[in-house]
């Protein structure tokens, strides 16, 4: 299918790309901050999945659901780093393998 | 009023209670005193409000009473239903004669948090009145479970040293039984459903289901047996009952001994025998042995205690031992005398464990070894104490007699005899230890200096004991008073049981080889002639 | 106007009342008034109910007072029956019963509080209520009510001075050990209601008279399980072993319960169920060879008891054999008859102990006792007719009822027991007057301050020994044997309607008619083994002060310390029951429910912890292993539905 002359499978290539560099991110980093950011990045990659089949099959409510994301994840961003800040002014730390109060 | 109460007695008995414990909660906490003496007054109220149950009884009749029906939650099928017949009639007196008893006593001994150990008292006393009343089976689960959580508290909060485990204990085990209960209960509605479309949890529609295998109603059976066993309690299944009555404070060892576990047998009689009459019935032999084992056990390590109550908490599980063996049996006799038994069980041992802890309360300690000689510093205690005790072991005059010599000549003329005399030995066991534990505690020399100075009983107390002893010369001296309201509806048990058997199986007796065959049931006692 | 038979046990019943609800507030005198006014006025209403019918027609009176129990299929009723065996017990129950509670005023007034001696009324009032229902019962159950009743009593008031634990123990062991004998009447009642349907006595009696072949088979059991409640209660060999112990109760106690109204309750359900017992001649037979052994083995121990109530309670022992070993054989009347005669000697024997006790301010051992004849002039006399009456001579009561009995077990042609019933009667008459020797003649063996304090006893106590003994003088007379005449044995025909005939086939019932040569030589040698045992007793110890025995006793010493030791038979059931019972009670608590039931529902709890505490590092706190754990379990999901979907 072309989208605006882009081919679907390129864009699914890349959105599939951009996720797992995401998931790698949110396993692999320490720093909170880090992972906050890949997980943003995995829900623009579903984004971007979920635009180019909205674009290909001429789908308005898809390019609505997005923005519906986008709207979405801002509040979870403000959200997230609020708790973020709390937790750095009680720890004095944002690496997440030295923040485990939930231990046994 | 008048017409409330005409009308829906039995949803008023249940409802009280809790009414007065929702009344509780207003009152402030440093008024202790007050909060006590409300639910006291309440539970006299509500005892008060039961005799028109006992005066309105029709003789005649074998199925329920004073029945109310009302939808619950139709979409389920599950329906407020309540009624009562002979068997529960007596049981609903016994928990609103022993709920105010139990309150008496504990006016003047429980201090700590007082007005919540009235709430739960109450609570309890709904869960318990509702068990013995509900006709469908949702709704009885409902109650059965309300019981367990304020016993629990009871005997965690105000127990003594060793009562959060024996609550666990108690709560565990009793939750056990229901759940396998709960599982069965589900799977029977389910059938229904499949079987005559809609949902009903009503006894009356569930008893007319019929069953694919054996297999199946004996699995259920044993999912409802197991549950009942547990609260009565059967060997081998009877061990939270030493804990828990124990450590249990007086008041709940009264109203856990006097009335909680005979809601195990009364479920037997209730639900077990009227939905699965063919497992029932088959495995009829098993229970009695079980029973038979329980008589002698019980009463071997009874005597062996060292405490008290303890010891007291044993000679209940020889008891129900007992009136299983008359369940198990399946006569007419025995069965009236196994309900009639279970009353003077409650009666008798609710003014064991008030008696004894009159004598804790002011002592401090429940260990034999630490009494002796006692009878001429507490004569009245004595007294009550030495009534209690022949109430206990079956002296004629007295209430035990009649229910353990119906239970053994029932036994004695069933399939069974061996049973009975097996369990007449519970005679000269019974005399064996509660006497060895009179004469350690009251007779013989005094030695200890402290016992001289033991307070006399109190007059709250004599009032409470006396309230039990009453019924126990009146069973004992008019007992057909009691057994004219349990004979129609014993009958009423037995006969829909066999013939509900005959018209599921209609294949020939001889496939049922353990138990009693249907035409035996009835013709068991009629040959005697 | 007639009393109503209820009232007759009704009033000792309110007596106890009274006694026990407001003795202890309004002393003694109030007591006194009301716990023996309560029996004198039950003895009027019996003999007044009684006399009429003395001439033996118009029984049985049945008075049917209410329904009882009634369950499933059955059902029985509160009703009482005067026959001329329920009268003739009730007759002497009363009286007796009424002379031992003025005996008990003196005997109880000084040493006990007002609360005690309100206690001891009341008790002994109780007693009698259920004493006279036993006996007035109309059925089986209410029979076993009074039963188990007297049982309460005699638990009671064995251990009326509780403080002592040997007097503790002693009830209880009564009490446990009745309730052996109540396992087997209580298995006898089921088997009767399931042979005959019902359990009133007419109903019982005549349904096995009128059918004795169909009924015969099964009554050897029933029969049996009866008698053992009966060996229970009347103390037969092994179950025993409570009545001596028994001694630890006051006096009066001992004279009343234990010699003659309550062990006598075993004969007389015996004599009651005669029709039974005489359709199952094996069951006879066991009673017989009980009776006669216990009678024996019970006279043998009491020669060396040198307690004197022990003496008498084991005398008691040996009597109740006689009146068993009267009942096996069919002598049915004998046996009654010797109940009646034994109620009238015993009691004045231990009364007259009662009051010697009583001069020696507590003293039992008769060791120590000696040369109280001069002292205790009635006593001394009343005890001696009453010994003589004991012992069989002959014009006093015993010998008429003793002879009576020994005259059935000839009859019978039983060599063996008759042997048994002729040699006990010489010991009988040896260890009565040797009790009679060492108590009353010879020089005093006690303390100098005894023997100043010794004085006879007051007239409430002096006076029912009077006529306990006169009684047992004349008592005899009502039971004249047929050499006499033959109407002579009035007994006989007063208690005829209660021996209905009854044949088995084949078998007619033993005429008893002996010729009567036959019956002067049997009374004369009873006579001559009386006199022998007498004169014996007379020479070994008021003549030669007990150096005989002594030495007889030292050149067996071994057999001599058995005897003594009444045969070792409570050590024996010790060992073979008390301990074994104790270490299985023991045993069940520590190992299986303990150790097992607990042990395998703690692991279980235990197990539980356990897996949690294993489980729970999987909690490590770090939220990228979770992060992990999230992305293995969606790769793994995935895999199960796409993977398992897509073979």
């Amino acid at each position: 299918m072309i989208t605006g002359g882009i081919p679907l499978s390129d864009v699914l290539l890349a959105s599939g790309a951009l996720f797992v560099i995401g998931l790698v991110g949110a396993l692999l980093r320490r720093n909170a901050i880090s992972i906050f950011l890949s997980i943003e990045l995995m829900m623009n990659a579903a984004n971007l999945t979920v635009l180019g089949y909205a674009a290909a099959l001429h789908n308005l409510e898809g390019q609505v659901v997005v923005f519906l994301v986008i709207a979405i994840a801002a509040a979870e961003a403000a959200v997230g780093l609020a708790i973020f800040v709390a937790l750095f002014q009680h720890t004095e730390t944002i690496d997440v393998n030295r923040i485990n109060l939930l231990k046994w | 009023m008048r017409a409330l109460l005409d009308a829906r007695l039995l949803t008023v008995l249940v409802f009280l209670p809790s009414a007065a414990a929702a009344l509780l909660l207003l009152f402030p906490e440093r008024r202790a005193r007050e909060a006590k003496i409300l639910a006291l007054a309440a539970s006299v109220l509500e005892f008060a409000l039961s005799i028109p149950l006992w005066t309105r009884f029709d003789l005649a009749s074998g199925t329920f009473q004073f029945v109310e029906k009302a939808n619950w939650i139709p979409a389920l099928g599950i329906t407020y239903a309540v009624g009562i017949d002979g068997v529960s009639l007596l049981l609903v007196l016994l928990t609103t004669l022993l709920t105010p008893v139990s309150l008496l006593y504990s006016l003047n001994h429980v201090e700590k948090s007082a007005r919540a150990f009235s709430i739960s008292f109450l609570v309890l006393e709904t869960g318990v009145v509702g068990t013995l009343v509900a006709l469908d089976l949702a709704l009885f689960y409902v109650f059965w479970e309300v019981m367990l959580v304020p016993m629990y508290f009871i005997i965690g909060i105000w127990g003594g040293a060793r009562r959060i485990y024996a609550a666990m204990k108690f709560f565990l085990f009793t939750m056990a039984g229901s759940l396998l209960m709960f599982l069965a209960i589900l799977y029977l509605a389910i059938r229904y459903r499949s079987q005559f479309g809609g949902w009903s949890f009503l006894l009356s529609d569930l008893a007319r289901l019929t069953y694919p295998t054996m297999a199946v109603q004996t699995v259920l059976f044993l999912a409802f047996a197991v549950a009942f066993a547990i609260k009565v309690p059967v060997f081998p299944l009877h061990t939270w009952l030493p804990d828990a009555h124990t450590e249990a404070p007086t008041a709940g060892s009264i109203i856990l001994a006097g009335v909680l576990l005979k809601l195990g047998v009364y479920g037997y009689l209730r639900f077990a025998l009227p939905l699965f009459p063919d497992a029932a019935l088959r495995y009829a032999p098993w229970v009695g042995v079980l029973g038979v084992i329980g008589v002698v056990y019980g009463a071997f390590v009874a005597y062996a205690q060292k405490d008290m109550k303890r010891l007291v908490a044993y000679s209940s599980v020889s008891h129900l031992g007992l009136v299983v063996i008359g369940v198990a049996a399946f006569t007419g006799v025995a069965m009236t005398g196994s309900v009639l038994q279970m009353v003077n069980h409650g009666l008798s041992t609710g003014a064991l464990f008030l008696l004894v802890g009159v004598l804790y309360e002011r002592s401090h300690t429940r260990e034999i070894a630490h009494f002796g000689g006692i009878a001429g510093v507490v004569p009245v205690t004595t007294a009550l104490f030495l009534v209690a005790t022949f109430s206990s072991i079956g002296l004629p005059g007295l209430n035990g007699f009649v229910g353990e010599f119906l239970i053994l000549l029932g036994t004695w003329t069933s399939n069974h005899r061996g049973w009975a005399v097996a369990a007449a030995t519970g005679v000269i066991l019974s005399a064996i230890y509660m006497l060895s534990l009179v004469q350690r505690v009251f007779w013989n020399p005094l030695t200890r200096e402290e016992n001289r100075r033991l307070p006399e009983i109190r007059a709250s107390e004599l009032v409470a004991a006396a309230a039990l002893v009453v019924p126990m010369v009146w069973i004992g001296v008019r007992p057909n008073d009691f057994l004219d309201r349990l004979r129609p509806s014993i009958e009423e048990i037995r006969r829909s049981a066999a013939t509900r058997k005959a018209a599921a199986n209609p294949s020939p007796p001889s496939r049922v080889t353990r138990g009693i065959s249907p035409t035996q049931v009835f013709t068991r006692e009629e040959t005697v002639r | 106007m007639t009393v109503a038979l209820g009232i007759i046990p009704a009033l000792p019943l309110a007596g106890f009342l009274l006694c026990i609800l407001l003795g202890p507030r309004l002393g003694k005198s109030f007591v006194t008034a009301a716990g023996v006014g309560s029996v004198g006025l039950a003895t009027v209403a019996a003999w007044t109910r009684l006399i009429p019918y003395l001439a033996g027609t118009g029984m049985p009176v049945v008075e049917r007072i209410a329904p009882w129990i009634s369950a499933g299929s059955f059902s029985v009723d509160l009703s009482l029956r005067l026959d001329p065996l329920s009268g003739l017990m009730v007759s002497f129950v009363t009286f007796v019963g009424f002379l031992i509670h003025v005996y008990s005023i003196g005997y109880m007034r000084h040493d006990e509080t007002d609360a005690g001696y309100a206690r001891f009324f009341a008790y002994m009032n109780l007693f009698l209520f259920a004493m006279l229902t036993l006996v007035l019962a109309n059925n089986f159950l209410l029979m076993f009510v009074g039963w188990e009743g007297v049982g309460l009593c005699s638990y009671l008031l064995i251990g009326y001075y509780y403080e002592k634990d040997f007097a503790a123990a002693a009830g209880k062991k009564a009490f446990v050990v009745n309730r052996i004998g109540d396992f087997g009447f209580l298995l006898g009642i089921f088997a009767v209601f399931s042979l005959f349907g019902t359990l009133d006595f007419d109903g019982v009696f005549t349904r096995a008279a009128a059918e004795p072949t169909r009924f015969a088979p099964g009554l050897t059991v029933v029969c049996l399980l009866l008698f053992l409640g009966a060996m229970g209660k009347s103390a037969q060999v092994p179950l025993h072993v409570w009545l001596p112990d028994a001694m630890a109760g006051p006096t009066p106690v001992s004279a009343l319960i234990h010699a003659a109204t309550m062990v006598t309750a075993g004969v007389y359900m015996v004599t009651r169920c005669n029709v039974l017992f005489r359709l199952a001649p094996q069951a006879m037979f066991v009673v017989a060879v009980i009776g006669g052994v216990t009678a024996v083995f019970a006279a043998i121990i009491a020669i060396a008891q040198t307690d004197i109530k022990r003496v008498l309670a084991y005398s008691t022992v040996s009597q109740l054999g006689y009146m068993f070993l009267a009942c096996g054989v069919g002598a049915y009347v004998a046996g009654m008859f010797h109940v009646l005669t034994h109620a009238f000697f015993k009691a004045c024997l231990f009364l007259g102990s009662g009051a010697v006790i009583h001069a020696l301010g507590g003293e039992q051992d008769v060791r120590r006792m000696g040369g109280l004849a001069p002292r205790l002039p009635v006593t001394y006399r009343t005890f001696l007719v009453a010994t003589l009456a004991l012992s069989g001579i002959p014009p006093l009561a015993g010998f008429f009822s003793k002879d009576a009995i020994l005259t059935g077990v000839f009859a019978v042609h039983r060599p063996i027991l008759f042997a048994i019933g002729l040699f006990t009667a010489g010991l009988t008459a040896f260890y009565m007057f040797r009790l009679v020797s060492l108590t009353f003649y010879g020089e005093p063996r006690m303390t100098p301050e005894q023997v100043n304090h010794v004085h006879e006893a007051p007239p409430t106590m002096t006076l029912p020994l009077v006529v306990l003994a006169f009684l047992s003088m004349v008592g005899g007379f009502l039971g004249l044997p047929e050499v006499f005449g033959e109407r002579a044995n009035r007994i006989a025909a007063f208690l005829a309607p209660v021996l209905p005939p009854v044949f088995l086939p084949g078998r007619a019932e033993a005429g008893h008619a002996l010729p009567p040569s036959t019956e002067w030589l049997l009374m004369g040698v009873s006579v001559a083994v009386a006199v022998g045992g007498l004169l014996l007793a007379w020479k070994w110890y008021a003549k030669e002060g007990g150096r005989p025995a002594a030495k007889l006793a030292a050149s067996f010493p071994a057999v001599y310390a058995l005897v003594v030791d009444k045969f070792r038979i409570d050590e024996l059931y010790a060992v073979l029951f008390v301990r074994p019972f104790e270490w299985l009670a023991r045993m069940l608590w520590k190992v299986v429910d303990v150790l097992l039931i607990d042990g395998v529902l703690n692991a279980g709890a235990f197990l539980v912890e356990l897996t949690g505490d294993a489980l729970r590092f999987l909690q490590t706190g770090n939220v990228r292993n979770y992060a992990l754990t999230f992305l293995l379990g969606v790769v793994a999901l995935v895999l199960i539905v796409f993977g398992f979907g897509g073979m």
